[in-house]
């Protein structure tokens, strides 16, 4: 009996360890002899990157691996840190024209209290084909409206929608209306483009609400405090949008035209925000003001029209170079989940027009993550960082480059995705 | 002779020249010292390109200049043929017309909009030549029309007559209107609804074409006796059917809009029952999965090379499409369908190197060779060869690098975009609209 019973504790724990085993990474990998694009530090032609428990534990030419190290030949590879998408879709939007699908748009205009997270659809479609692009972390943002909700940053792996929080909430996503009358897309340019002045109006009802929130607070602490006093009824909006007026969440505000940003600009100085701009298509009139204000801004999807034509064929592409140098701290996004794997490129063709090629490649690593305060943990090939390290044939902006190998948390990541699984199914199809 | 007579000839034949729309030969043009991607016949590592009158006159090295002709430096620079777009609905001043399902007898090539701004964005992107086509939401829309980008041209020199002659038709969602809201008090639903009634109705009008045809050829053969019969009447002459019976001749082709891999089996299908001949299947997104079948039909395609999921027949759009397919022996080209997406064509079709494995020319070939096949307009443009238009495009970097930027675009030798001129022009416009801030009016 003992001995049965012994027996069975011993395949229990042989068992026990075998599973922990592995669900955890194996503890020490080196990535070695592959071109080092650390993105903040100098560039190594052929160096090692030692990942332990899921963090860099070293990057250098000289790197000491330990023995039992699991290695990792990457001659003829670059080593660059995982992109991180500024703003996008990705687990809000299956099918963007199928309604049942779509859940990053509520109904109503006033909307805090929404939390992407919440219907943050973790085995999206979508997310491994951006992943499997080098894509590792995303701002998923709400839309719509004029408070849209609370946008999520999630790296791009997990098994749950939780599991991939790397900050929730990330900001509260405001958004102000855009250049209408110029967009291209199905059946061309529009005629007679006009600036909409309803951000006048918007940023006056905006104030209210903020005013009404204050108040709101006031008379709270002040029932808390005096239990003669009656609480306030219970206003769901005021209760979500005080985390912004204490400044413990970043507002990120969608606004498009130079009038609108200079009126952005006031606003979040006047109500003291923590701001991120959003867009700023005509960023590049008022990049001085941009400067001075010291807000960053994401730059939008460039697969666009110019908003007004006067504006030039290509003033969506010079943009962020002109952004940039003017010293304003920009970050990429795809706007998208569909596409959100075309991350890259929009980096790429704003350095086709005028933007640095190193800038191009910060402004989808270490500039989004200082944007979103997770600079400390992601964004570069650095010690101690979140081992978020994407291996490539070439330069990770080329439209013609190959991604061979993704980690995140130090994790090799499944390469497979939709398109893979769609087109090996029909390889195997009866000739 | 009178000397007001005189001057006044003169001046006639100056305002002649001026007014009437004489036959233009072309520009000329020597572009010097560029990396020319000839596409089907290799590459010029450091090249000279001639275009005489509008023509290729020759391709080498070391060209001399003829006396007085624009020289374009093109060093570190790369020297492709203009961009041909497969699917756009840009210049035009009416896309679709929905009212009905069948609606052969619309002709886009009538409503040519020369003034569409889209064609300047076009040429930004090196584009120098589109099929313009009828929208989708008719199962038979109507015939398309190849442009050339004469941005400043009136719309009558924009059109290709070279060209092949097609019909749109449409399968799938747009047709079967799914995405349309029936409204109490609105228009009813139009049949079709399903994709059966879709295959059933131009199974329809095929069988009306053809009893169509069988009486005129019933009258024309009467009419052709010596004594014709007396009361021989010729048939009611009916438009739509007319345009069908060009089809079923053989002088139009065929341009499907599809996404499914049954619709776009069945409009094959439909294709050999009646005889009538399919050049390409427009965005056939699931083409991946028939590449076989389209392959030994020598049908091809014009496709997205990664727009998908937007509606429920895109969510199997792999980006591995245009690729795959090409490899399997499919002629392939990449569109835009999109007045924005025109000026980027160079973007999609690198995305097959990397989707699809195709080399740096196989994946030009998509905008270029192959789109002009398909229009079949192969002998006179899609290529830099001698003999052939001077439709060119200059690019500061590899048009298959993403870092790349259109600087020139010509077409017949005559330059259309010039972005270094552009950008002349702007700083001057900018100057200009600086200057009465600084005269001070006070």
């Amino acid at each position: 009996m003992i001995k049965r019973l012994f027996f069975i504790c011993a395949i229990i724990a042989v068992a026990a360890g075998l599973i922990s085993a592995q669900a955890k990474p194996a503890k020490v990998i080196a990535i070695k002899g592959a071109k080092i694009i650390p993105v903040v530090g100098d560039d190594l032609e052929s160096g090692t990157i030692l990942i332990r428990d899921g963090k860099i534990d070293a990057v250098g030419v000289e790197v000491a691996i330990p023995s039992g190290a699991e290695i990792v030949d990457a001659k003829g590879l670059c080593a660059y840190p995982g992109m991180i998408d500024g703003y996008c879709f990705l687990g809000l939007q299956e099918i963007s024209g199928v309604s049942a699908t779509v859940d990053n748009r509520e109904t109503g205009r006033i909307n805090p209290q929404v939390r992407a997270i919440e219907a943050l659809r973790y085995d999206s479609m979508h997310i491994p084909i951006a992943r499997s692009n080098g894509i590792t972390a995303a701002l998923v943002a709400p839309a719509g409206g004029l408070i849209s909700g609370q946008s999520v940053l999630i790296k791009l792996d997990g098994w749950t929608n939780r599991e991939m929080v790397m900050k929730s909430p990330a900001a509260m996503q405001i958004e102000f209306p855009g250049i209408r009358g110029g967009r291209g897309g199905f059946g061309g340019m529009g005629r007679g483009a006009v600036v909409t002045a309803d951000t006048t109006r918007l940023i006056a009802e905006l104030k209210d609400i903020f005013k009404n929130a204050r108040y709101y607070q006031k008379r709270k602490e002040f029932a808390f405090k005096n239990p003669a006093f009656a609480m306030p009824e219970f206003q769901e909006t005021f209760e979500f949008i005080l985390p912004v007026l204490r400044g413990e969440l970043p507002v990120m505000i969608s606004v498009h035209s130079d009038r609108d940003i200079k009126a952005a600009i006031q606003f979040v100085k006047e109500e003291s925000l923590k701001a991120v701009f959003l867009g700023a298509e005509q960023g590049w009139k008022v990049a001085d003001d941009l400067k001075k204000s010291d807000i960053p801004v994401i730059i939008s999807s460039l697969y666009d029209m110019p908003p007004v034509w006067d504006d030039g064929y290509d003033s969506l592409f010079r943009n962020p170079g002109a952004l940039n140098k003017a010293g304003v701290k920009i970050a990429f996004s795809s706007a998208s989940a569909s596409l959100a794997k075309d991350l890259p490129y929009h980096a790429a063709k704003a350095a086709a027009f005028g933007l640095d090629k190193k800038e191009a490649l910060k402004a989808v690593t270490i500039y989004p993550a200082e944007i979103f305060g997770v600079d400390q943990i992601m964004g570069s090939l650095e010690k101690g960082k979140t081992a978020n390290i994407v291996l490539s044939d070439g330069d990770i902006l080329e439209t013609r480059t190959n991604i061979k190998k993704v980690y995140i948390d130090g994790l090799e990541t499944d390469m497979s995705n939709r398109y893979t699984e769609l087109l090996e199914k029909f390889k195997k199809k009866r000739g | 002779m009178n000397k007001i007579v005189k001057k006044l000839l003169i001046r006639a034949i100056g305002l002649a020249l001026v007014v009437l729309p004489a036959y233009t030969a072309g520009g000329s043009v020597l572009i010097k010292n560029g990396t020319i991607l000839t596409v089907t016949k290799g590459v010029v590592a450091k090249g000279d390109l001639l275009v005489i009158n509008g023509l290729i006159k020759e391709i080498g090295e070391n060209i001399a200049a003829p006396k007085g002709i624009k020289v374009i430096d093109a060093s570190g620079k790369y020297v492709i043929p203009g961009i041909i777009d497969s699917h756009t609905h840009i210049a035009l001043a009416g896309t679709n017309e929905g009212s009905e399902a069948i609606t052969p007898e619309a002709d886009v090539g009538e409503v040519v909009n020369a003034d569409d701004v889209s064609i300047l964005t076009a040429l930004s992107g090196g584009v120098t030549m589109a099929h313009t086509m009828h929208g989708s939401a008719n199962p038979i829309g109507g015939p398309n029309v190849v442009l050339k980008m004469k941005w400043g041209k009136p719309s009558e020199d924009l059109i290709v007559h070279e060209a092949l002659k097609t019909l749109k038709f449409a399968l799938g969602e747009n047709v079967k209107q799914s995405s349309r809201t029936i409204t109490v008090g609105g228009p009813p639903p139009r049949y079709p609804q399903t994709r059966m009634g879709t295959n059933a109705i131009i199974r329809r009008e095929m069988l009306k074409a053809r009893a169509y045809r069988k009486e005129w050829d019933r009258y024309n053969k009467l009419k052709a006796f010596k004594t014709p019969p007396k009361n021989l009447l010729p048939p009611r002459k009916d438009l739509r059917m007319e345009a069908l019976s060009d089809l079923l001749e053989g002088k139009m082709v065929a341009r499907c809009h599809d996404y499914q891999a049954t619709e776009a089996l069945e409009f094959l299908g439909l294709a050999k029952e009646f005889g009538f001949k399919v050049q390409a299947l427009e965005h056939a997104w699931e083409a991946y999965k028939i590449a076989d079948e389209l392959a030994a039909a020598k049908v091809g395609i014009s496709v997205f090379a990664d727009s998908w999921a937007y509606k429920m027949e895109a969510a199997e759009g792999i980006a591995y499409d245009a690729g795959y397919c090409a490899k399997k022996g499919v002629l392939v080209s990449i569109n835009s369908d999109s007045a924005e997406r025109i000026r980027r064509l160079f973007n999609d079709a690198s995305k097959t190197m990397k989707y699809g494995g195709l080399t740096e020319n196989e994946a030009l070939s998509l905008i270029t060779i192959n789109p002009a096949i398909q229009l079949g307009v192969e002998k006179i443009v899609g290529s830099l060869e001698v003999g052939k238009q001077g439709d060119i495009a200059i690019f500061n970097e590899h048009p298959m690098s993403a870092y790349t930027r259109c600087e020139m675009t010509i077409i017949e030798g005559d330059v259309y975009f010039d972005r270094a001129q552009y950008l002349k022009d702007r700083e001057e416009a900018a100057k200009k609209a600086e200057a009465p801030k600084k005269g001070g009016r006070s």
